[in-house]
């Protein structure tokens, strides 16, 4: 959006190089790949202590005692700290309501909570102190799942929950949350009801009903937590942390630590990757706890068995859902109840049930909804952000409706869902009107339309290549048993923060003269966790002030908040504030420029002056000046808020309200072998159409929908947390039994990239991010559902379900 | 926790000896594991990295002599014509950098019912060379596994190397894992067929306390094969003699519901491996059969 006196089109296409559009090449690309990148695990402080966690080995027991004086006692301990040594009276934290305790506090909610931590001058030494820690449990009950929770006589998991829902009203100001609340064991409650089901349904040849079953899901992230802390001179701490969002981890690390927020700095550290599971906080506050009772730098790394315990998970799901269709295919109604297992803490639980209510159907037209999502509180491990957030659920059930649904009707499953695809200015159960290019149809279109790969790729001359083969290596089959299967899915994912949370960025710009050649340098909070906002911005800065050299200053709290990075939001959002950083210092140079050469050529009063090649020039590409001698000694710089269209509330009723900002949509083909009789399954091609509404970055782009696919591929065949339903301890935290996908498991993922601008978005972007992890999963699954005729109605389908040995 | 690093074979074997507790570290595919989880804490590490010996393999006449430490990578690339199964075991080992540490000699000393050499050396025939400053034994796999990670091996023996059988005819392995490379076995099953002497050997991993063969469907389908005189004749096995012979191997299993899978999934999986491997098996030693004949 172009402010008065700078050019009306952008400077893409001229002579500066390194713009957007182009697949700039990742700065810690081949660090990453070589194994040179420092991550946070790396930090290293010449006098630094190592902190260590101990952690709850029970899933909800009342804390009896806690002795710690064995700890002490071990030679090289500088500290132990439980919750009564916490220095204020904020003990709780947490990303929407403040639920969880620093350290525990008289109960213990989940296998793995913190109960105490440890500062020695040797991660061993940390260690065995910790273990010397006695802690004397008295076991509760758990509660496990819905039956359990909302059972006349179930144990609360947060038994003050009226008082936390209180103190919750009083520091939203009275944000009516409560509505939301119908037992303590609901974190949150979304209906969204509209038109009337009860008449449509009598409109409706055919109806489907289902029931669904997602497991929990870890984002798996490359870099366990880790951070190191180091106390300043003036009472305050310095962070320098792997996080999703510096500011949020501030607001919340600074009130228990009993520091203005200006005395606790944070830098961002070499992230890994994210995927929503460094939204909340881990080690954050315990470092610095240590840091400031002992006086030394602290550093804590997880390693990845406590790693699975040191963050949240995706929300395992029970997904009900009733379907309608006339007989020429158009759906009548949709009916559905998600039930969401927040665990022990509310987290990101209440917008994750925003985002499964408010997307429960898919990217269908239906007028006549009632649709129903709770998150409960469990003794499960706690659940929150994982890429696809809500929508990721919904969409592995409405999407083997859908199949179901084509099926009774005689109908091609894709033909039947282009039928019913949402379009632009189509309305979305909430009411609102989807304003920008939604092109289910096509993408649909696109993805059928892509050549199949060749049937029996596994036949050589010399006898079966077993790695083309469902169970590879592993030399299960030489082909007997193998049927392929095709299928289909489609979703919509939201972009941005929802439900009129005020989501802003912030950046800022400045524009110099070194060594004679004018450098822009971007200046933001902006976590890189891979998602390519470092390739993105500096490519902003080329394009929009037409210099060759950007320089990207590390994120920190020293500039203003970028919000999250989560929602697929930063391209659009703090790529945004980029771009209007850049837009006022070209504002500026420009008239510096105007008051030094002005009178040298009439053109400098014309207000269609660009700035490109180093150059100031002229709409019709005459050189006026170059930037060096425009600026001189000065430096311009700008540092500005941007945020988008704003957002309403969800009715707590009737889910009725402008929520959301804008969609993304993918759809992808899974065609899979399965070994029908081990039930092991290759899968042989994901292909995957988008809408990325302008790749500002394509290979970035292609790598994020790429990678979302491999996620979504994971889900579908073999990654869940496995928690034990009658003590709720997680059974398999590990990567010896939590499985994410091998190289040789990963398919060929051919993606057609469809580019239709949002017109409400910086040049048109649209977050790509999470789309693609939504479709994956329910594709592979119809594709196996194609290849043994079976319903499969739980993701990840295991072995056992394929064979009925379960 | 004490590193102790001998120099050579004698300075282990005395090591052991004074230290009975003392683990050996070879490739550190399990050790390191259970180190890391804080499984196991011991007193002593005995790094067994400096003995160059362990490394070696010698073909002879009737058997393989490998050295403990041999590494899976090796086993692949030079001894898959003398013990195919144990090549093909060794290619579902974990990942290239494990395949190149790793040795069988870890796999014998964890005991674990999951280790991947385990099936192929039950199906092979193979002796296990004990030492301890006591004397050297050699101890049949048949006797080796004696419960869960428990194995016949004394405080204070160490593995020196496996004699493993040549094989004397075709060998399979198939391993099922819920993912197509570097996987837990979720259960495992090797077969060899021994034509020399009319025999048949199998060995079934993850599917019992300890890993076992299927000595009652070992039993069956050598009277079969006898009574048909398939031996000599090279019939085609009937689906209903593959079909008993993998009802009898899913029978020998005794498996448990676990995290990586059920106990009906694993008594089926082996059963299918049975069959397929069966086949295979059987189709090469029939086309063996028909080249053997027709060069005559």
């Amino acid at each position: 959006m172009p402010t008065n006196g700078v050019p009306t089109k952008i400077t893409q296409g001229s002579g500066t190089r390194g713009g957007i559009g182009e697949s700039t090449l990742r700065p810690d690309g081949i660090l990453k790949v070589t194994g040179e990148f420092a991550y946070s695990s790396d930090l290293w402080h010449e006098d630094m202590l190592w902190g260590q966690i101990l952690r709850s080995t029970v899933a909800h027991a009342e804390i009896v005692s806690i002795d710690t004086s064995q700890a002490l006692a071990v030679p090289g301990v500088y500290a132990v700290m439980t919750y009564d040594d916490l220095p204020t009276g904020v003990r709780h934290y947490g990303l929407e309501i403040q639920d969880t305790p620093v350290l525990a506090h008289g109960k213990v909610r989940h296998h793995g909570e913190p109960v105490a931590i440890v500062a020695a001058d040797h991660p061993e030494t940390a260690r065995r102190a910790a273990a010397r820690i006695r802690v004397e449990y008295r076991e509760l009950p758990v509660v496990t799942d819905e039956a359990s929770a909302l059972a006349p006589d179930a144990p609360l998991v947060h038994e003050h929950r009226d008082d936390l829902l209180q103190s919750q009203l009083r520091s939203t100001g009275g944000t009516p949350t409560v509505g939301h609340v119908p037992h303590p064991n609901v974190v949150h409650r979304q209906p969204i009801v509209r038109g009337d089901v009860t008449s449509a349904r009598e409109r409706a040849d055919v109806i489907v009903e289902g029931e669904y079953t997602f497991g929990m899901q870890d984002q798996a992230f490359l870099g366990p937590e880790s951070g190191l802390a180091v106390p300043e001179e003036d009472g305050g701490v310095h962070l320098y942390i792997a996080t999703q969002w510096l500011h949020s981890d501030l607001r919340q690390m600074a009130p228990v630590l009993g520091l203005p927020e200006d005395k606790v700095r944070m830098t961002l550290a070499g992230v890994g990757g994210a995927f929503g599971g460094r939204e909340d906080l881990s080690m954050q506050i315990h470092a610095c706890l240590l840091a400031l009772r002992t006086g030394r730098p602290v550093k804590i790394v997880y390693n990845r068995f406590e790693s699975f315990f040191g963050h949240v998970h995706r929300h395992p799901a029970k997904l009900s859902y009733e379907h309608g269709a006339t007989a020429d295919g158009r759906l009548t109604h949709v009916k559905c109840r998600i039930v969401l297992d927040g665990g022990a803490y509310a987290s990101a639980s209440p917008a994750v049930v925003g985002n499964a209510s408010s997307l429960g159907i898919g990217p269908y037209v239906v007028d006549d909804v009632d649709i129903e999502a709770i998150a409960l509180y469990t003794n499960n491990p706690p659940c929150g952000a994982m890429r696809g957030f809500g929508a990721v659920q919904a969409c592995f059930a409405y999407e083997a409706q859908m199949d179901r649904l084509a099926a009774r009707l005689g109908m091609d499953p894709v033909e039947f869902r282009q039928l019913n695809a949402m379009e632009q200015g189509s309305l979305l159960p909430t009411g609102q009107a989807v304003d920008s290019p939604a092109p289910v149809a096509e993408l649909l279109r696109r993805v059928k339309a892509m050549p199949m790969p060749p049937e029996r790729q596994w036949e050589s001359s010399e006898g079966a290549d077993v790695r083309r083969l469902p169970g590879g290596l592993s030399n299960t089959t030489h082909g007997e048993g193998v049927v392929r299967g095709v299928g289909y899915a489609v979703g919509i994912k939201n972009v941005g923060f929802s439900e009129g949370f005020d989501d802003y960025s912030t950046a800022r710009v400045r524009m110099e003269v070194v060594g004679g050649e004018p450098v822009a340098t971007v200046h933001t909070a902006m976590a890189e966790v891979g998602q390519g906002g470092v390739t993105v911005h500096a490519q902003i800065a080329r394009t929009e002030l037409g210099v060759a050299r950007v320089t990207i200053r590390p994120a920190d709290t020293r500039v203003g908040s970028a919000g999250s990075t989560s929602a697929s939001r930063q391209t659009y959002v703090t790529g945004g504030a980029v771009r209007h950083a850049c837009e006022l210092v070209r504002e500026r140079v420009l008239e510096l420029g105007r008051r030094r050469f002005g009178s040298y050529h009439p053109a400098w009063a014309s207000a269609e002056l660009l700035l490109e090649g180093g150059k100031v020039v002229t709409d019709g590409g005459e050189v006026l000046a170059g930037l060096a001698d425009v600026l001189g000694e000065e430096a311009v710089e700008v540092e500005r808020e941007w945020r988008h269209r704003p957002t309403e509330p969800f009715d707590p009723r009737t889910g009725q309200g402008n929520g959301h900002v804008q969609y993304s949509f993918a759809a992808h083909r899974a065609v899979v072998e399965v070994d029908t009789e081990l039930g092991l399954v290759k899968v042989v091609e994901l292909a995957c159409a988008q809408d990325v509404g302008k790749a500002l970055n394509p290979l970035s782009v292609i790598g994020q929908i790429q990678g979302g696919t491999a996620q979504g591929l994971g889900m579908a065949v073999m990654e869940e947390i496995v928690v034990d339903p009658r003590t709720a301890r997680v059974r398999n935290p590990s990567f010896t039994d939590y499985l994410i996908p091998t190289i040789l498991d990963t398919p060929t993922i051919p993606v057609d990239m469809l580019e239709l601008a949002d017109d409400h978005a910086p040049y048109g972007v649209r977050g790509v991010g999470e789309a693609p992890t939504l479709s994956s999963t329910p594709a592979v699954l119809a594709a196996v559902r194609d290849a043994t005729g079976l319903a499969l109605d739980r993701t990840p389908v295991r072995p056992e379900h394929l064979t009925g040995t379960g | 926790m004490d590193f102790l690093r001998p120099a050579s074979w004698e300075e282990a074997l005395a090591a052991k000896a004074e230290h009975p507790a003392a683990v050996p570290i070879a490739g550190g595919t399990d050790v390191m594991v259970e180190i890391n989880f804080d499984h196991r804490r011991p007193e002593h590490l005995m790094d067994l990295n400096r003995i160059g010996d362990l490394e070696e393999w010698e073909v002879g006449e009737d058997s393989v002599r490998l050295g403990a430490s041999v590494p899976y990578s090796r086993i692949m690339e030079h001894l898959r014509t003398e013990l195919p199964g144990l090549a093909l075991a060794a290619h579902t080992v974990a990942s290239p950098q494990i395949r190149n540490r790793g040795g069988v000699g870890g796999n014998l000393g964890t005991s674990s019912p999951a280790g991947d050499a385990h099936p192929a050396l039950l199906a092979a025939g193979a002796e296990v060379e004990a030492e301890s400053v006591r004397g050297s034994r050699r101890i049949p796999i048949d006797a080796f596994y004696t419960g869960v990670k428990r194995n016949a091996l004394a405080p204070d023996e160490l593995i020196r190397a496996v004699h493993i059988e040549k094989a004397g005819g075709p060998q399979q392995y198939s391993k099922v894992g819920t993912r197509n490379a570097m996987v837990i076995a979720v259960c495992a099953f090797g077969l060899a067929l021994h034509p020399e002497t009319r025999t048949v050997r199998t060995g079934i991993g993850s599917a019992a306390p300890t890993p076992v063969r299927a000595r009652t469907a070992e039993e069956f389908l050598e009277a079969a094969l006898e009574e048909g005189g398939f031996w000599d004749n090279g019939k085609i096995i009937t689906p209903s003699l593959a079909g008993r012979f993998a009802d009898l191997c899913a029978a020998a299993c005794s498996p448990i519901d676990d995290v990586r899978g059920t106990a009906g999934y694993r008594r089926h999986a082996v059963g299918v491996m049975a069959r397929r491997t069966l086949t295979w098996t059987w189709e090469s030693y029939r086309g063996a059969r028909r080249t053997t004949e027709g060069a005559a």
